[in-house]
């Protein structure tokens, strides 16, 4: 159980800085996650807080103490990585108990708490093994059971599910979320799936560019993106981005061809600013519905649970996720309906979000 | 590429059975001539038919020539150089390979360069070191005027002196010092991922933990590989075991094998040659067919 605090943290290789200044507060037993796109900085982030690698600027605190200069092994941190790097060489039980041998246990007592974490993890039947006979679970598994044993403060994880099928991939999520409810240690976890995300999270910190966008729990990161990139990043189908331009009496979208009547406070005539509005947050309406904005079906995907339809929205692609059936043939045309709570504005220029909308339902221009 | 046709594997089969003939048929004509006596052997052409004096033939050799001794010596110079010459290779691949400090990649290039210096092209300025390893030092001290000053100030004459000569660290560790192994240990720890050492230091293994623990368990192929080779390569040095070895005690099999060919004037005796050959070759064969396993798996890439 330990606190992580991270200040104004910088990376640089030789010239070029990846991480550029984050700060970071995680509370005792949290489980964080922090996703990002591949090159985002977040696996480089998680190798300072382990110790990997040199901390450029900045301080990362582990319990109230700066661990900058410490070895890893001093920091109370353990890593699962996400190609497991078992020692080929060693069987289930040596690769469990190396950090104790390391550390100088008696035989005896390894023994015993190697018994003890293969019994949690269900791989006492496969202690004398070698990870080459495994399957990609069981290695998983093994390499969790290599960070458990340690009773480590912080947890950290870097893409620990990427290699493992779809199927294994949501069982062991939900085990990591058991397994964390039952140890209650820190937990750091870095992934660019933002399903896994979504789903072990208490807080979630988005990362872009070596820079922190957003940190809140899924739901606020879900119902309230903090900026353009989050808003796409995070829902799949990503959301809607209609670009507009500010005008005397409100928003004119798409090139002019509609417009959003909206007040405004602080914005001036003729500023960028983007609309969002998520996929599953429109409806679609017979064409000819009063209030409705006419588009073309392009394609329908079918989900199962719910289709993705798909449109052409006077040039610009949109996208309506729904879990009616769509009637709709491809080229015909349909309408669609949205709440004005479900929009989103951003800044086209910082990409940032812009709470100083009040919107209506966009009106075709007559 | 893999095609299977009947004439096609006849011929495959063809050149490797005329392969193997031009490999085998020498060892073949030494194991016969060292089975005929004296007059036989010396018959023109001799006769391919085997005779009955082989183990006559191999006594006489080894009591001659007093191989008994040689082959310990040998022994003790290959085992030491094949030794040598793994624990240092494995040992310098692990500083380039994992440590990051001022002049790596000086250390790197003089390591290689050794490569283009063998034995045989510094085996003058080898063989003055060996005489006094101490020279160097003493040259230095010299030059800097150091000896001067201590012998003003102590009344002391500076002197040093450490002769190899005649001795198995004479014969040995020259034979060690070169960068053949170097490399072979580089390529393969460059293939070890980068997450084994990661996870290694996260257990809290230091780096000789790690080299120990990790490095060395999973090398264990390439260090048979190595060892094999620099074996055989010790075993079969003439040159340097000839020049630094005055002393009987110390003499080598290859080199005394000198001894069993006939003088001018002396009875052409090549069949007790030929059974000493036989002798002197017989350890290496072992040892290749012990390690033959392991060799071949060091030497193909890493496995899965």
């Amino acid at each position: 159980m330990a606190s992580i605090a991270i200040r104004g943290v910088k990376k640089n290789y030789a010239k070029t800085q990846v991480v550029h200044g984050v700060d970071l507060d995680f509370a005792s037993g949290e489980f964080v996650v922090i996703l990002g796109p591949s090159g985002c900085g977040k696996s480089t982030l998680l190798r300072m807080i382990a110790g990997l690698e040199e901390i450029s600027d900045g301080t990362i605190a582990i319990d109230g103490t700066v661990v900058n200069k410490l070895e890893p092994r001093e920091r109370g941190c353990a890593m699962v990585f996400q190609n497991y790097a078992l020692y080929p060489h060693m069987s289930v039980a040596q690769n469990i108990g190396y950090s104790l041998k390391v550390a100088g246990v008696p035989s005896a007592e390894r023994a015993q708490r190697v018994q003890a974490v293969a019994r949690v993890l269900e791989l006492e039947h496969l202690l004398d093994r070698k990870p080459m006979a495994l399957s990609g679970g069981q290695r998983q598994r093994v390499a969790m059971g290599r960070a458990m044993i340690r009773e480590p403060k912080v947890f950290l994880f870097d893409e620990p599910l990427s290699n493992l099928d779809a199927k294994l991939r949501v069982q062991m999520r939900s085990e990591i979320r058991k397994l964390h409810r039952r140890l209650s240690a820190t937990s750091v976890f870095v992934t660019h799936d933002q399903v896994e995300a979504m789903t072990l999270a208490d807080r979630l910190v988005v990362m872009n560019g070596g820079r922190v966008e957003q940190v809140g729990t899924p739901a606020e990161v879900y119902s309230r993106p903090a900026s353009r990139f989050v808003a796409t990043f995070v829902g799949a189908p990503a959301m809607n981005m209609l670009e507009g331009t500010v005008t005397l009496d409100g928003l004119s979208l798409l090139g002019g061809s509609r417009k959003l009547n909206v007040s405004r406070t602080g914005v001036p005539v003729g500023a960028k600013v983007a609309v969002g509005i998520r996929p599953e947050a429109v409806r679609m309406v017979a064409p000819g519905t009063p209030g409705a904005l006419a588009a073309t079906v392009d394609l329908i995907e079918e989900l199962g649970a719910g289709r993705a339809v798909y449109v052409d929205l006077d040039g610009a692609p949109f996208s309506v996720v729904t879990s009616e059936i769509v009637h709709s043939e491809p080229g015909s045309t349909i309408g669609l309906q949205f709440a004005e709570a479900d929009l989103h504005f951003f800044s086209s220029e910082t990409g940032g979000r812009l709470d100083v909308f009040k919107a209506s339902v966009p009106e075709p221009v007559l | 590429m893999v095609e299977r046709t009947p004439i096609l594997n006849f011929f495959t089969h063809l050149i490797l059975f005329v392969g193997f003939v031009f490999c085998v048929a020498p060892f073949v004509i030494v194991a016969i001539a060292a089975s005929h006596n004296l007059k036989d052997v010396n018959d023109v052409p001799m006769s391919l038919l085997p005779g009955s004096d082989f183990w006559v033939n191999i006594r006489t050799a080894w009591t001659t020539a007093d191989l008994g001794p040689k082959l310990l010596n040998s022994f003790i110079m290959a085992f030491g150089v094949a030794a040598g010459k793994v624990i240092i290779s494995a040992l310098t691949a692990f500083s380039i390979v994992y440590f990051r400090y001022p002049g790596r990649m000086l250390m790197f290039w003089l390591i290689f360069i050794t490569l283009m210096l063998p034995l045989e092209v510094r085996i003058v300025p080898t063989y003055a070191v060996v005489a006094n390893v101490l020279e160097p030092y003493q040259a230095i001290m010299d030059l800097t005027g150091l000896s001067w000053l201590i012998e003003k100030v102590s009344g002391v004459q500076v002197s040093l002196s450490l002769g190899l000569l005649n001795s198995y660290s004479g014969l040995i560790l020259p034979l060690v010092a070169t960068a053949t192994g170097t490399f072979l240990y580089r390529q393969f720890f460059l293939t070890v991922p980068d997450e084994l050492t990661e996870a290694a230091r996260m257990d809290g293994a230091g780096a000789l933990r790690f080299f120990v623990d990790i490095l060395l368990p999973l090398s264990r192929n390439n260090m048979a590989a190595l060892g094999t080779i620099m074996f055989l390569w010790a075993w079969n040095q003439y040159l340097w075991p000839l020049l630094i070895t005055t002393d009987q005690s110390h003499a080598m099999a290859v080199t005394e094998l000198k001894q069993l060919i006939p003088n001018v004037g002396g009875a052409p005796e090549w069949h007790i040659a030929m059974a000493g050959t036989l002798i002197v070759m017989l350890p290496p064969l072992i040892v290749v067919v012990l390690m033959q396993r392991w060799f071949v798996r060091g030497l193909i890439a890493t496995e899965k």
